[in-house]
């Protein structure tokens, strides 16, 4: 057969994209529920990390279950709504208008140290989608612990933001003012002005990603006000 | 090349060497510039790179080789993308199931690896027209010759712009309260294009014939 014919290269194109689509599919299908499991431990593990806990894959699920003692989505009023918090997908209820968002909360007993609550985070970097889980105590105000991922993010530059040098930062910090408004957290350059009970340090080079981070934590926690305010 | 020629012949063993070296793909040919400057901030990403590159490059040399009898001409670019391309997705979805945190280190450094220029550049030139031994060595040749520089850049990136190696602190705290800083620049792209630079200076200058003469 003339290896240069049209009829050759048809075949040759069409045979090659079957081939590859079902080994592609194969591997998809097969691989699915390891790839699965590996994304929900790491949900737990990335849970427990917001109120301090780390643990390593084997143990996160056994500390999950005993630790995280409730779970459950309430609606912008404050009020419980039936969704499963932990598969909740945050990108499909941020696109729809703030009445009819179903909004996660996590509660964890941690004993001596009181209840805290544990909400998940969604927003955008530079390059990607940057998200997060913040706890917060009981006075639903002061910051207990907080842990940020990305996707694409550069590293040395806004990829910084999982460290534990910029999470640390956020420990102790505080959401509401003297007056009692909402101020959120501000991620500030040096020099920057602001309240230092609101204020943590950006990351230099990464200012698009701390910016993003710091309306993430504006847009996400703002949608809970009325549950703080019923709660405290 | 004859069929009894041993896989680890002197003239296939340089296939292995020549890329370290005089033929190297980033300093001479200047091939794959774009990802040395993407993934070479930090080590720990620079070393993932060169593996998954290395394993992408020799598998998709190896199958090119084996179907260049087969591949029609015209669409013979078309064909080496969609073996390099199917062999990214297969690397990624083997290491998001069981490494799945080198997956994640990795993130939009695998989809780099389609676009990067070597791997097409030695399915051409080399694959093509050779056998899948000589091809498979000539694949692990271009990846260590290209993570070699890698590996070099995101050393002192890593080490002068975070004081770290490895995430590990390396440079002692003494000396920053002595009054030393890390260097910021180091960790944006353009001190990767002049390391890179000084590293094509030091070998040319190690290596006159290199030297391209001014016409």
């Amino acid at each position: 057969m003339n290896r240069n014919g049209n009829t050759y290269t048809f075949i040759y194109a069409s045979v090659m994209v079957i081939i590859v689509a079902a080994i592609l599919s194969f591997t998809a299908i097969t691989l699915k529920p390891l790839q699965d499991r590996n994304v929900e431990i790491e949900k737990k593990q990335n849970i427990l990390a917001a109120i301090n806990i780390e643990t390593t894959v084997e143990e996160a699920e056994d500390i999950y279950a005993e630790k995280i003692t409730d779970s459950y989505t309430i609606n912008s009023k404050g009020e419980k709504t039936d969704g499963n918090a932990f598969t909740i997908n945050l990108k499909k209820q941020q696109a729809k208008p703030l009445e009819e968002r179903k909004l996660p909360i996590f509660e964890a007993d941690l004993g001596d140290n009181g209840i805290k609550y544990v909400i998940p985070l969604r927003g955008s970097g530079l390059w990607g989608p940057i998200w997060g889980y913040v706890s917060l105590n009981d006075d639903f105000n002061t910051i207990y612990g907080a842990i940020f991922d990305h996707q694409g993010e550069t590293p040395g530059l806004g990829a910084e933001i999982t460290t534990d040098a910029f999470q640390e930062d956020f420990k102790e910090k505080t959401l509401f003012n003297e007056d009692g408004e909402f101020v959120s957290l501000i991620v500030a350059k040096a020099g920057e002005n602001a309240p230092e009970q609101h204020k943590v340090d950006a990351i230099s080079g990464g200012t698009i990603t701390s910016k993003g981070l710091q309306d993430m934590l504006y847009n996400d926690l703002s949608a809970y006000l009325e549950f703080f305010n019923q709660k405290k | 090349m004859s069929d009894k020629e041993s896989l680890f012949s002197k003239k296939n063993l340089r296939l292995l060497t020549d890329p370290l070296g005089k033929q190297n793909p980033i300093t001479v040919q200047v091939l794959g510039i774009c990802s040395a400057l993407a993934v070479t901030a930090q080590l720990k990403p620079s070393v993932v790179m060169t593996l998954s590159v290395m394993v992408v490059l020799a598998l998709s040399n190896v199958i090119v080789s084996l179907l260049r009898n087969t591949i029609p001409n015209r669409i013979r670019i078309i064909v080496q993308l969609v073996i390099v391309a199917s062999l990214v997705i297969l690397v990624d979805q083997v290491l998001k199931a069981f490494m799945y945190d080198v997956s994640k280190q990795l993130s939009v450094f695998v989809g780099l690896i389609i676009t990067n220029c070597i791997i097409m550049g030695r399915l051409e030139a080399f694959a093509l027209g050779n056998k899948p031994g000589p091809a498979f060595l000539d694949g692990i040749g271009n990846a260590a010759g290209y993570g070699l520089i890698l590996i070099v850049v995101g050393f002192f990136r890593e080490l002068l712009g975070a004081g770290t190696l490895w995430g590990f602190q390396v440079i002692p705290e003494g000396l920053y309260n002595f009054g030393y800083v890390n260097n910021g620049l180091m960790v944006l792209s353009p001190m990767a294009l002049i390391t890179v630079g000084i590293i094509i200076w030091v070998q040319r200058t190690k290596n006159q014939e290199l030297v391209e003469e001014n016409k």
